[in-house]
């Protein structure tokens, strides 16, 4: 078990990576990617029962990952590799020609670690629990976790799946909701205010967790907490409240760094903010 | 002019239901879902027979092909079934993403597709849908003629590994090919040989080419006609060996001209073997509602209609 010291340590590696990553190719999505550090880094090295050695599509006993807002894909990216599906060195790929590392991750380069393509959004929540419904016919008693960004619930599709998984009693699924408020245009309460999102989820069936995504030991909490609810007759969902941008003092906060890369200047002051723990790539 | 028996009527949709069971039967990883429709789309014979299989979906197509995806990669061969109009048109995005990019083994299966639905009208009469499959890398189409060729299309698709499109219908149509006939995807199926134009059918208007081809025979005209069941990939080997020896092309289709089969024959022929070339389909419209028979012929997809393209690609020959 990882001590809550070396799992930020390894966050801020991470973060260090997203920044490096984005800079390197000047394009990318650095803003919900360093809100979701502390998330990824807790899942991939302490909470799912994973073989990265011996990464299959199919993932038969073993907890499964679906990122279904495909375009925080540095941070999934970083995290794989720092946890040894594929070198950490293929992380100054991204986004180049040639490079399996796509802006929005495919398992068509046979990316380790990547099971379907997502970028269009809202279908991850759906592709987890067919996962999930598969976990259930075979017998295995592993989870599948799906994360999608706040904004994402504004497609229809993702309260088919809600619907879907607290109707059918899909409760070996956790479900991430990275509550930045936080989206293209603004705010969400502004563009298009999601409500009382507890009691929706509720409402639908499922269980509710909420926990503070930028904070390594409530993030532990809250995932096994989660998980201590699951196969009990209904889904769980984490409300996770983070920052965008978090760990980077220009970017924390504001939805104008959702999408676009940090120049020289800023990408110095941002690693200046970010221990090196483990190497640069 | 080889003669085809009517071998009995049957709606093709039975046909992909029969193929669904017997491939359930074959491999225990088959999994079917639904939206709502089971019955119409046939799947109840799968759904008693193998309960824990199938999955109710509720009316939410999007969720429906993006489930099938993720069970899909999760090792199932995942058919899901809906009308036409809303598996392939309703969910192109989910199909384009999850299905044909991520490459997972998806079986999508339209049914009711084109005016033959009948009485609906045109909000569930695709007639788009061969386009919209076809356009996208890593799907293979499927289009076969009659409840025999469907039920065997079915079933061969559950043993091809990766996202196929199957379109069938609602309407009893006659049923003559064999039981026995071979079904491979991709490889054409030859109907009658001949000499003077190639048929080119696809889908229930392999019967209405036959229908012509009998009437074009006591015109003495010898018509080739060939049975494309597999859109894509196209077997062009078997078009362009046809066209060189007759020398014109009539494709016909229930589907609009845009994106159809005719287009795919048209694009093999201008870059190999260029000839006149008609077309029996839909040309740029909507449908209606109405009785099927009563559509065919406003639409122009009878034999008549065969006949009268021939006539005029023989013209410009």
């Amino acid at each position: 078990m990882a001590t809550i010291l070396e799992l930020e340590n390894i966050a801020s590696q991470v973060r260090r990576d997203i920044v490096r990553m984005v800079n390197g190719c000047s394009s990318g999505h650095p803003g919900g990617s360093l809100g979701c550090a502390d998330l990824m880094t807790a899942l991939y090295f302490e909470v799912l029962d994973i073989k990265p050695e011996n990464f299959t599509i199919e993932g038969k006993n073993e907890d499964m990952f679906f990122l279904s807002n495909g375009h925080i894909s540095p941070v999934w990216y970083s995290v794989l590799s720092r946890r040894g599906f594929f070198p950490v060195s293929d992380l100054s790929t991204f986004r180049c020609l040639g490079s399996p590392l796509q802006g929005h991750p495919t398992p068509k380069y046979n990316l380790p670690g990547v099971r379907i393509s997502s970028g269009s959004l809202g279908q991850g929540l759906s592709v987890g629990v067919g996962a999930a419904l598969v976990k259930k016919m075979d017998g295995c008693s592993n989870l599948v976790y799906t994360l999608h960004g706040d904004g994402e619930l504004q497609e229809g599709q993702i309260w088919e799946a809600v619907m879907f998984a607290g109707g059918n009693k899909v409760d070996n699924l956790i479900s991430i909701i990275d509550y930045n408020n936080a989206q293209i245009d603004g705010n969400v309460d502004t563009v298009l205010n999601l409500g009382d999102l507890k009691a929706k989820f509720l409402s639908f069936d499922w269980e509710v967790v909420e926990m503070q995504g930028n904070d390594m030991k409530d993030c532990l909490r809250g995932l096994k907490e989660a998980k201590s609810l699951t196969k009990k007759g209904k889904p769980v969902v984490i409300l996770m409240h983070t920052l965008m941008g978090y760990g980077v003092d220009f970017m924390q906060g504001l939805s104008s760094w959702h999408g676009v890369a940090p120049n020289a200047e800023q990408t110095a002051d941002a690693l200046s903010q970010l221990k090196e723990t483990l190497g640069d790539y | 002019m080889k003669k085809y028996t009517i071998l009995g009527n049957k709606d093709t949709r039975s046909g992909f239901g029969d193929g669904l069971l017997e491939a359930g039967k074959r491999n225990p990883n088959v999994v079917a879902l639904c939206a709502d429709l089971t019955e119409s789309v046939k799947m109840t014979a799968f759904k008693q027979a193998f309960p824990e299989r199938f999955v109710q979906i509720g009316i939410a197509e999007a969720n429906m092909a993006s489930i099938a995806a993720g069970m899909a990669l999760s090792g199932k061969v995942a058919f899901y079934s809906s009308f036409a109009a809303f598996a392939t048109g309703r969910v192109y995005d989910q199909i384009r993403q999850s299905v044909a990019y991520s490459n997972t083994n998806v079986k999508i299966c339209g049914s009711h597709a084109g005016i033959t639905l009948g009485e609906d009208g045109a909000t569930h009469q695709i007639l788009e849908d061969i386009g919209l499959m076809k356009m996208m890398p890593n799907m293979i189409v499927i289009n076969p003629c009659d409840y025999n060729q469907t039920k065997q299309a079915a079933i061969a698709i559950a043993e091809y590994k990766g996202p196929a499109y199957l379109r069938f219908g609602r309407p009893k149509v006659p049923i003559f090919i064999s039981e026995d006939t071979p079904f491979v995807i991709g490889k054409a199926l030859m109907i009658n040989e001949g000499k003077d134009v190639s048929i080119f059918a696809t889908g229930h208007l392999v019967w209405e080419a036959i229908l012509a081809g009998e009437i074009l025979a006591e015109q003495g005209i010898d018509a080739e006609i060939i049975n494309i069941h597999t859109i894509k990939p196209l077997d062009s080997e078997a078009i362009l060996r046809s066209v060189e020896k007759t020398g014109c092309v009539v494709s016909c289709e229930e589907h609009q001209f845009n994106g159809g089969l005719n287009d795919s024959i048209a694009q093999l022929l201008a870059r190999n073997n260029p000839k006149p070339m008609e077309y029996v389909g839909i040309d740029d419209q909507f449908g209606e509602s109405g009785k099927p028979e009563d559509l065919m012929v406003k639409y122009g997809l009878k034999a008549a209609n065969i006949v009268e393209a021939v006539h005029k690609v023989l013209k410009r020959k």
